[in-house]
């Protein structure tokens, strides 16, 4: 495998024209996905932010094919797509899913197992910018704890949102999935490496990318890619792959300490009290004890 | 061809696979799912070279069609009644698509309270949403419209999704002699799909997008308008199955003693056979009775309609349906014809078959004493004469 790079990447551009906001780290997720796949990709996009902002006609914004699947049927659509171009006696074209988190986590997630039971030749991937951003940040199954949506607002008695982030990787690791990986725009190369890896393995393949939304999130354009590294380097967002029955830590975790402030730059956790971000963080430190004890980790042989 | 003694079900998946899709996505419902086990066997044994898809759900299997539609290759999928309404959503979205996919449906009553048997709430009650809608009466129908469906929704005219309906359990379940064509009739009646909307490699496309106010109305008309010319294919290719199959058909509708008939009544589906026997009896004891038929609910033969019932006393609509606070989808349909073709005469709506209950003969010769006497209204069978 050639790794892709910032600098090997071609220069022709198959999602552009747009009205995506400045700052959007789920445009750049599928941009660069379709960069390293390659104009034999297929794209096909539930209802949500990167259907919303790229198929208005008569400005339609994808250079390959592209489609625009019922909510619910990100990945059944994808299964047709697949068999019909198998059927057709087409070769080297590549399948490839970009569906937001509640059309993955929540409204999807039927339609995803079943495409992961039947292992169909193709990738999913989900761009996770933690709340349905579209109609205006409402709370999905993958918005973090703690987080002020528009169904999850502050108030007297509740403060933002109650229940964790749905652990979509392992969930879909657990139907024994060929291939599955967390990445995160704000590591590109890291992202680029895994679409790549993915689209040389036959069957399905998951890849779950964080991508910050400023205007959800309450930070500046310009801060996007800075927020994402810190997701990660805080070590609220692992990047990890599970390839072949096993999972592997892409990094480790960076600076544990940052997660403050991470949290405390973004307008949807400005509400959050002191022992609000400490629950927070013991929920990350179970999490990353649960890593270290049994996935790989890079730099150790054994877990 | 040759005569075999099968269900309805057995019938139409041997019309399926003489069509030879390319791509089969169904999820199992009774009483649809002797169809698909009929076609997944057949591809078992390798009669049948389909892609057949396990979906979870029949909302994944319409959308997963819809995915294959858009590769430009020939499609199948079959439910029936809550997997119906499961899938509503997609339904409009293959219509607007244009993709012309072919499904069966059994027609099922539809919860609550739950029922597995036969009535036809589950496809009227998605008469808007883009698909062309047939019903069957038998099993060499069944089988014959599996084949025409195809013909029909592929031509660049018409671009349209197909549903044709077949009465769950009286004719699914039922078993009849039906000739199955030979397959050098099938291929030379049915020729390979062929399309421009379709992904395509060398001018990638993007489809099933947006369309704001300044544009949706034009894709709609659009859409209107290729249903519309489904009336033109299905009278064309009635002709050319005739010739190749040497069986006739006779468009929308099929008129039965209508010719002079004084009282009409108008159904769809199985229960058009024991209606004809009670119109044959009828007529010997001088009642100038006639049945007729619907074998396409959209697109609606309101000209056929209207022609037949001018010259009538009294027309009823049979049908196995509700409208919730109105009266028969049906009969809805039937008045709006009526009254657009300026018909003034008395109509009469009978609800009858609700949750598989029978229609009896004597049903049947009521529904025709009542427009005698010049009834009116809506009633339900077999429930004291109550319209409310």
């Amino acid at each position: 495998m050639i790794r892709p790079t910032a600098r090997n990447i071609t220069e022709d551009e198959y999602f552009f024209g747009h009205k995506a906001c400045a700052g959007c780290g789920g445009s750049l997720a599928v941009r660069i996905a379709l960069k390293v796949l390659g104009e034999r990709a297929v794209a096909v996009l539930p209802a949500g932010c990167m259907s919303a902002v790229g198929f208005n006609f008569p400005q339609l914004c994808f250079a390959n094919n592209a489609m625009i699947s019922t909510f619910a049927g990100t990945a059944s659509m994808m299964t047709g797509v697949e068999a019909g171009l198998r059927a057709r006696g087409e070769r080297d074209y590549q399948i490839v899913g970009f569906a937001g988190d509640g059309g993955t986590a929540d409204i999807g997630i039927q339609a995803l197992s079943g495409a992961i039971d039947r292992n169909d030749d193709m990738i999913y991937i989900c761009y996770d910018n933690e709340a349905y951003m579209n109609t205006g940040t409402q709370k999905s199954s993958l918005t973090p704890f703690g987080a002020s949506t528009t169904t999850t607002p502050v108030g007297g008695k509740i403060r933002g949102n109650v229940s964790g982030k749905k652990n979509m990787f392992e969930i879909v690791a657990a139907h024994g999935i060929p291939y599955a990986a967390t990445a995160n725009v704000g590591y590109i190369e890291d992202y680029m490496m895994k679409v790549r890896k993915a689209s040389e393995i036959r069957g399905m393949k998951y890849i779950h990318v964080l991508a910050p939304c400023p205007t959800g999130w309450g930070i500046r354009p310009e801060e996007m890619i800075e927020y994402a590294r810190m997701a990660t380097d805080c070590g609220l967002w692992p990047l990890a792959e599970y390839d072949g029955g096993e999972f592997r830590l892409s990094r480790g975790m960076g600076d544990p300490s940052i997660l403050r402030n991470y949290i405390k730059g973004q307008k949807r956790f400005r509400h959050l009290s002191d022992q609000d971000i400490g629950h927070i963080e013991s929920m990350r430190d179970a999490r990353w004890e649960k890593i270290g004890g049994s996935w790989k980790v890079p730099g150790r042989d054994r877990p | 061809m040759n005569h075999s003694f099968i269900s309805g079900n057995e019938a139409f998946a041997h019309g399926v696979m003489l069509a030879s899709p390319a791509v089969i996505s169904a999820y199992p419902i009774t009483p649809q799912t002797t169809v698909v086990e009929c076609l997944s066997q057949m591809v078992a044994d390798g009669v049948l070279d389909s892609e057949f898809i396990y979906v979870e759900s029949e909302h994944s299997a319409m959308s997963c069609a819809m995915g294959a539609s858009s590769t430009g290759v020939r499609t199948f999928t079959a439910t029936s009644s809550q997997g119906l309404l499961y899938m509503a959503e997609c339904l409009p979205y293959a219509a607007g698509g244009r993709f012309p996919i072919v499904m069966m449906n059994a027609n099922r009553s539809v919860a609550l309270p739950w029922n597995i048997y036969g009535d036809q709430r589950d496809s009227l009650s998605q008469l808007d949403c883009g698909w062309i809608q047939a019903y069957a009466q038998d099993a060499q129908e069944s089988l014959d419209l599996a084949l025409m469906s195809y013909r029909i929704a592929e031509r660049r005219d018409v671009s349209t999704p197909f549903m044709v309906n077949l009465d769950g359990f009286h004719l699914t379940h039922t078993y009849e002699v039906v000739d199955i064509p030979d397959r050098e009739q099938a291929d030379e009646f049915l020729p390979p799909y062929s399309t421009e909307n379709r992904i395509d490699f060398d001018t990638p496309r993007n489809l099933c997008f947006s369309a704001g106010p300044d544009h949706n109305t034009a894709f709609k008309l659009s859409e209107h308008a290729g249903i519309s010319r489904s009336r033109k294919a299905v009278a064309e290719t009635e002709e050319e199955f005739l010739a190749v199959f040497g069986r006739r058909y006779t468009g929308l509708t099929e008129e039965y003693m209508c010719a002079d008939a004084e009282f009409i009544l108008i159904t769809l589906g199985s229960i058009s056979g024991l209606c004809r026997d009670v119109v044959c009896s009828l007529r010997k004891s001088g009642v100038k009775a006639g049945l007729l038929r619907l074998r396409y609910m959209r697109p609606f033969p309101a000209e056929e309609i209207s022609r037949t019932v001018a010259g009538a006393k009294s027309v009823c609509v049979l049908e196995k349906d509700i409208s919730f606070g109105f009266a028969g989808t049906v009969f809805i349909n039937v008045c709006a014809a009526l009254q657009n073709a300026g018909i003034c005469v008395p109509t009469l709506n009978k609800i009858g078959g609700l949750g598989g209950r029978d229609i009896t003969e004597e049903d049947i010769r009521d529904a025709f004493g009542d427009m005698a006497e010049g009834k009116t209204g809506i009633g339900f069978i077999g429930m004291g004469g109550s319209g409310v």
